[in-house]
């Protein structure tokens, strides 16, 4: 129409018919190009989208419109609450750790020469599921330090900082002793210089014994001195309480501690092979004998990571294994991609190593930063296999998340789809930000 | 290629001394790595030992794993015994939940590849009204969660007669990795060089043989990066499994089912996780580049 020589125009009989015949068959091509993906996506999210927003203003029959009472009970309910306040902290801590993480690793790989053996490393839970990441951490949470990886490193530790006692389950026998393992145990009636102090114990299992023990001797009274044993009062068959008889064992290398009438320490002493002791040059007066707390001292007993008040920072640090490849891997991308020239060029002008991670590399990295914790934080609103992995039954009360809460409500049990479907929805209004950040940026790129 | 680069800029920083630097500071330099290279291998080891810790355990008896750590049966080789796997193939309902699982994890990766190729080829390349803000709204799905759709789909499925079946399973995650698929491809096939396009077109080449002669083997790559994705994500699935199914049980829903009782069953539920991670492990040690590329092109989901 635009032509200049409008009327030397040939005429163009059959091209507008061919034209719009042609248009109609390249349509048709792009519907079968987009038709299943478009009956896909209508049946499987775009339906289930607006039915579940209508269904959460429904009660659990679906017969009553309530309108946002489910929404009520959403935050009203100790189990959501709980669910909420739980992701609230997985929100506030994990994307950022993981971040964090992801940097520090993708900084320093930077600088060693097997960097790529190190990601494979740290990379490989990516391909694990995360219900099995959570399987596999629930066997390394194992509280007894003689089953559980992680409580057996610190039962190393502390063991050796604070040793065992060599008698960590024994009590006292008869009925002349008193106080606890805790505070030591004491003899009920004083002891005067020239007198014997006889302290059984009972309670010890045979493979206690300690190695090394014989039969236990009764002790001679001496002049000065306070002379005493500490036996297992018991041998086969029986025996009597607090007696010292045959066939029963000194119990060796156990503190004995010598109090004043005030309770203070004076003195201390060990047994010998048959438990006897001797404080030797003790002034007259009133004392008392005790067994040291120290002989008591149970063995670490290991961090109870899947109980209830560690069972949530417990999946966190699962989850972040799990994901700690990811960011690393995104952010070396980025970090490769950053010009060395800027890098050199900070640091002849003497800036320190700190000073161009701080003022160059991470302002410059930013923009994949920020894609790093967006996803996370997607990814951790929606977190819900690991929690059913590593938290035992008893205690997967206190580790509920919001996508938990929602399956729950759902199919476990009450099936209240109206409250379920109140959940899915509050779900999806906190990703619905991070959705408009997407599609502003997929403006701008177009 | 990305992890590649990375080393290859990692290695530069480390082999190329600075002309400048004396022989002393250089010493002083490699000294200082030290302290460095053992914070990483400590690191390293912290990433992978609880995954050998799983292996070794699923090498002992539940009463095993009542007494002592998996730690003792890497210093006493002799505690290790194969009874568990025996027994997982021949008296348990896990064979069968992996056939469920490889045919769940085969449909849902190529289901979606094939519909998504094909509705990314429209968006990058055919012209069709409202095409901007069609494609604006599969990036909106991106971020849907799954929960959105449990319920009603759940109800669909019983009139459908889909619950419980393979099929049904395929096509939740076929609907669901389409959003994700198809703005990958999309962005993959765009940049496709227009020329070779326009002179098939000229060339009188169909659309549909176009796509299939051209975009798809230039799209191999993203393609390759897309089904490992697909795979991992529907071979690890609990989610959908769990909710749309009962009798129909992928590997990761028999484990679930055997969880409440962990330390008795745990000669069960030790080796079938290992099982069902050995899988996607070596698929992914094996397209780890592939695997690296798509999360680069698409790390928004």
């Amino acid at each position: 129409m635009s032509s200049p020589s409008i009327g030397a125009e040939p005429p163009y009989a059959g091209a507008p018919p061919d034209g719009e015949q042609g248009r109609g068959r390249a349509y048709l091509v792009t519907a079968m190009f987009l038709a299943p993906a478009a009956i896909l996506l209508s049946v499987w999210i775009l339906y289930p989208l607006i039915y579940t927003i209508w269904r959460s203003f429904y009660d659990s029959s679906g017969a009553h419109f309530i309108w946002l009472d489910n929404y009520k009970t959403l935050f009203s309910t100790d189990t959501t609450r709980t669910a909420i306040k739980n992701n609230a902290i997985w929100v506030a801590v994990v994307p950022a750790l993981v971040t964090a993480i992801g940097l520090v690793f993708a900084v320093l790989t930077e600088r060693i020469r097997w960097s790529v053996a190190f990601k494979i490393a740290v990379f490989m839970p990516m391909a694990v599921s995360l219900f099995a990441a959570g399987v596999i951490w629930r066997i390394m949470y194992q509280q007894e330090p003689s089953r559980g990886a992680l409580n057996a490193v610190s039962a190393a530790v502390v063991d050796r900082v604070k040793q065992p006692g060599p008698l960590s389950d024994a009590f006292p026998s008869g009925t002349k002793l008193t106080g606890t393992p805790q505070t030591g145990i004491v003899l009920k009636t004083p002891v005067r210089p020239g007198s014997v102090a006889l302290l059984p114990l009972t309670g010890i299992p045979p493979d206690q014994v300690p190695a090394g023990s014989v039969q236990a001797r009764q002790p001679a009274p001496k002049a000065g001195a306070i002379t005493g044993a500490v036996w297992r009062d018991f041998k086969p068959g029986g025996g009597t309480p607090g007696k010292l008889e045959k066939g029963e064992v000194g119990l060796p290398n156990v503190t004995v501690v010598l109090r004043d009438s005030s309770g203070k320490s004076i003195g201390s002493t060990t047994t010998g092979p048959d438990g006897r002791f001797v404080f030797a040059g003790v002034k007259p007066g009133a004392y008392r004998t005790a067994i040291g707390s120290a002989t008591f001292r149970q063995p670490y007993g290991g961090v109870a990571w899947l109980g209830a008040k560690l069972i949530n920072p417990a999946i966190m640090i699962a989850y972040i294994w799990v994901w700690a490849g990811f960011s690393m891997v995104v952010i070396a991308a980025g970090l490769a991609a950053i010009p060395r020239d800027t890098l050199e060029a900070a640091r002849t002008d003497g800036a320190t190593e700190w000073q161009v991670f701080r003022r160059v590399t991470v302002p410059l990295l930013a923009p994949v930063l920020s894609v790093v914790f967006i996803t996370m934080l997607i990814n951790v609103l929606k977190v819900f296999d690991i929690v059913l992995s590593v938290a035992p039954s008893s205690v997967q009360a206190n580790a509920n998340v919001i996508a938990l809460a929602m399956w729950r409500t759902s199919f476990g049990g009450v099936n209240d789809f109206g409250l379920g479907s109140a959940i899915a929805v509050f779900l999806f209004l906190l990703v619905i930000p991070v959705l408009a950040l997407n599609v502003r940026r997929f403006r701008r790129e177009v | 290629m990305a992890t590649a680069t990375a080393a290859a800029a990692g290695e530069e920083a480390v082999v190329v001394p600075d002309p400048r630097e004396k022989t002393s500071a250089r010493i002083l330099r490699i000294l200082a790595k030290g302290p460095l290279n053992i914070l990483l291998i400590i690191i390293a080891v912290f990433w992978l030992v609880p995954t050998i810790g799983l292996f070794l355990t699923s090498l002992m008896s539940a009463n095993d794993f009542a007494n002592f750590g998996w730690w003792k049966v890497a210093s006493n080789p002799h505690l290790a015994t194969w009874n568990n796997y025996s027994n997982l193939i021949h008296h348990t309902n896990i064979p069968s939940s992996l056939w469920v699982t490889i045919q769940i994890a085969v449909g849902g990766t190529v289901l979606p590849i094939i519909i998504a190729s094909l509705a990314a080829y429209a968006f990058a390349w055919l012209e069709f009204p409202g095409r901007d803000w069609t494609f604006i709204i599969v990036i909106g799905m991106l971020v849907v969660p799954l929960q959105m759709a449990l319920i009603p789909i759940f109800s669909l499925y019983n009139h459908l007669h889909l619950f419980d079946t393979v099929f049904g399973l395929i096509l939740f995650h076929t609907a669901f990795g389409l959003p994700f698929a198809i703005f990958l491809l999309r962005n993959f096939f765009i940049g496709i060089p227009k020329d070779i396009l326009e002179s098939a077109r000229i060339d009188g080449a169909s659309e549909i043989r176009i796509f299939l002669r051209l975009i798809l083997p230039l799209g191999l790559p993203a393609i390759a990066s897309l089904a490992i994705f697909q795979f991992l994500w529907t071979w690890n699935d609990l989610l959908v499994a769990l909710t749309m199914a009962r009798n129909t049980q992928p590997l990761t829903v028999a484990i679930f089912s055997n969880l409440r009782q962990f330390g008795s069953n745990i000669d069960l539920i030790a080796p079938a996780a290992f099982f069902s991670l050995a899988i996607p492990l070596v698929v992914f040690l094996a397209f780890q580049r592939y695997f690296v590329q798509g999360l680069l092109a698409g790390s928004v989901k």
